[in-house]
């Protein structure tokens, strides 16, 4: 299964190599062009009848994860948080180091020698060490240097009959859902990027999108699904089993009505369940494209994904096959010019 | 079998204390090559015997004790979504749980992620705290009706965790305490293939350790031996732990002193770690709970007691790290001091 490889492929933001040639090496029989610039975005282009609307989709390849920033007297590795992650889901995990992948942990005090309060607060990060088993300095810095990202050693698998478990949903289902798409062919022009650094504050797809300057985008995420106890219905933000969640507004984005409307109306006429992000929090890589220029009309379809930017996310397969199959509906729509689009939308 | 093998076998397996049963066996099968005898007691524990050459009417009995039960959680409430709320069973950190992969033993070995309240609902205060065990559940990813049909309350659930080689001769993974002991005891009897020794030599997995040193109380009954050695874990040096309570990975196993140790086998331990160039280290223990010493000393009219233990970092959390070198040079330590060991120097632990 092709998101099993994108979730165990490692591809901390600013190191997304391995994540990188997995995709490339995956899409490049289905592309007419593939390159990569100078950010290290990966962007693919198939081409189309200009006549058409060029359409950009995009979807984020790097994840949240952790960066070496010294290594201690005593073997262990002291690192800061790459991305958003609460710091509570770190202690007593296993990470990978580097790009040898060197297997590490992140232990805490032993229960036995804490107080009672102390369980009461989280620890800090500072107080948590990746510890490779190296015996001191020396012997750690034969096999890591400072600047080397980890990240969690989660291995995919099938949860429950329709749902699956793996690390870095946000957004390798971005991007499986993407990489299936190009494997079909529509009429109009058709871009996909594979973003970088998006965790860390939308860095890549703006740039990349910058040169392809398409008529319309549709971002693809893995957004988080808060359906579970402790919150309450009316702020889930969406539902796994739900279908694709529709993005109305979040901290960077109104997206596109225009666009928005017709991705509904597909949904509609296929009969495909949707739902909407019912969260105005965070943002995604539509926030910088649909800024740029004089502004291009941008949408986010996402799979509800729940434990984001934690070790292990799970996910449904029937919203992962919607939402593939909403997608697909709504380009072979743009190819029959099935839309009335105007630019300046 | 090599010993990090047998290690590496028995942490990836589950044993939560009062459910042994996998370990137990896994253990005596391994054992089978290097004994003479094998039974299991009406708790559980696996006690083998491996007989000394010394003459039947004054052989001492020695015991090598390590614990094979692990620390778990248990299913307390299935929600009306399917959620499973849950409680520990032993000494757990609730700050170590949440974002692990579990495996729940319903009527299928059920796969699932313990989840809170996401980030982004909780307010400003709670995000500071800990995340609470009441506000912490496990996701089947499966509806109600389905994990209805597989889980019920009581079931036993596990952090899911394969163990893993590190840089050196370091190990990381789950229940290393104290199956980490109990792979000392096998390389103690793989010594012991090649030394003579008078004493019979019984080597027990003990059960429900970590619920309060129960298994070492019916089997050292059973037993009567005349020397009883606990081998257990004991604490790494770390970050945020003063050193007097730690001690350090790969420089030998910690050789007890404090009130539960017999201060003459504590001595001869000692004396032949020297004589065989066996790097040790000392421990000090004021309390005697915690370990199955405190259970074997006071059996019956009372038996002389030690403690050997290997340190270990992070107790308790899914990701304990040792050195393997401190089973293997533990394993030495106990085998020459088993071959020296006769029915003089066990008359004399009686001598105050």
């Amino acid at each position: 299964m092709l998101l099993a490889e994108l979730s165990e492929a490692i591809g901390v933001s600013g190191a997304e190599y391995e994540i990188r040639d997995l995709i490339r090496e995956e899409i490049k029989e289905h592309v007419d062009e593939i390159r990569t610039d100078a950010l290290g975005n990966l962007i693919v282009h198939k081409e189309g009848d200009s006549s058409l609307p060029t359409l950009l989709l995009a979807a984020h390849m790097d994840e949240i994860g952790l960066m070496v920033t010294k290594v201690e007297k005593n073997g262990l590795l002291s690192f800061k948080p790459i991305g958003g992650i609460d710091k509570r889901v770190l202690v007593s995990k296993k990470v990978v180091v580097g790009k040898d992948k060197i297997p590490g942990v992140i232990g805490a005090k032993a229960i036995h020698l804490q107080r009672p309060s102390e369980r009461k607060r989280p620890l800090k990060i500072k107080q948590l060490y990746i510890d490779i088993g190296a015996k001191d300095d020396k012997a750690a810095k034969k096999v890591v240097n400072i600047g080397d990202t980890a990240t969690f050693a989660t291995k995919f698998s099938q949860l429950g009959p329709k749902t699956v478990k793996g690390k870095a949903f946000d957004d390798r289902v971005g991007c499986s859902v993407l990489m299936e798409l190009l494997r079909n062919d529509y009429d109009f022009p058709l871009y996909g990027v594979f973003s970088v650094q998006e965790e860390v504050g939308l860095r890549g797809a703006g740039v990349a999108a910058y040169d392809i300057n398409p008529d319309l985008t549709i971002v693809i995420e893995g957004t988080t699904a808060s359906d579970v106890p402790g919150s309450k219905e009316h702020v889930y933000s969406t539902t796994v089993g739900e279908g694709p969640a529709l993005t109305m507004m979040d901290m960077t984005i109104i997206p596109n009505r225009g666009l928005m409307q017709s991705i509904i109306e597909t949904a509609e006429d296929t009969n495909i369940g949707y739902q909407f992000r019912r969260s105005t929090a965070a943002g995604t890589d539509a926030g910088r494209i649909h800024l740029l220029k004089e502004g291009i009309p941008t949408a986010v379809v996402s799979v509800p994904v729940r434990y984001i930017h934690s070790p292990a996310s799970l996910l449904n397969l029937d919203d992962y096959e919607a939402t593939k199959n909403l997608l697909n509906e709504f380009c072979k729509r743009l190819s029959s010019g099935g839309f009335n689009f105007e630019k300046d939308n | 079998m090599e010993s990090k093998d047998f290690l590496k076998s028995l942490s990836n397996k589950t044993g939560v204390s009062g459910t042994e049963e996998e370990i137990t066996k896994a253990v005596k099968e391994v054992f089978g090559d290097y004994i003479d005898e094998s039974r299991t007691d009406a708790l559980g524990n696996l006690i083998t015997l491996k007989r000394g050459e010394g003459k039947e009417s004054d052989k001492p009995q020695i015991m090598l004790a390590a614990h094979i039960d692990e620390i778990g959680l248990m299913v307390k409430e299935i929600d009306e979504k399917g959620f499973l709320k849950f409680t520990t069973v032993g000494g757990i950190d609730q700050r170590t749980l949440v974002g692990q992969e579990v495996l729940v033993y319903g009527k299928e070995v059920v796969k699932g992620i313990i989840g809170a309240k996401p980030p982004h609902v909780q307010d400003k205060k709670e995000q500071k705290q800990a995340i609470k065990l009441k506000d912490m559940y496990i996701d089947l990813g499966r509806n109600v009706k389905e994990v209805k049909g597989l889980v019920e309350v009581g079931d036993l659930i596990v952090v899911t965790r394969e163990f893993c080689d590190l840089e050196g001769n370091r190990v990381s993974g789950k229940s290393l305490d104290d199956r980490a002991g109990v792979t000392m005891v096998l390389e103690c009897l793989k010594e012991l293939q090649r030394l003579k020794h008078a004493s019979d030599v019984y080597g027990v997995a003990t059960v429900q350790e970590e619920v309060g040193v129960r298994g070492a109380t019916t089997s050292t009954y059973g037993i009567v031996p005349d020397i009883g050695i606990a081998i257990d874990v004991c604490h790494g040096e770390m970050p945020g732990v003063s050193d007097e309570e730690t001690a350090n990975l790969g420089e030998g196993p910690v050789i007890f002193l404090g009130p539960q140790v017999h201060p003459k086998l504590h001595k001869k331990l000692k004396r032949i770690a020297q004589e065989f160039d066996i790097s040790y280290q000392i421990g000090t223990s004021t309390s005697p709970r915690g370990t199955d010493a405190f259970a074997i000393q006071v059996t019956r009219s009372g038996i002389p007691t030690a403690l050997v233990s290997i340190p270990l970092r992070y107790m308790h959390t899914s990701v304990e790290t040792l050195d393997l070198n401190d089973i293997k040079k533990g394993g030495r330590l106990l085998a020459n001091f088993i071959s020296q060991v006769d029915s003089e120097f066990v008359e004399g632990l009686r001598c105050f």
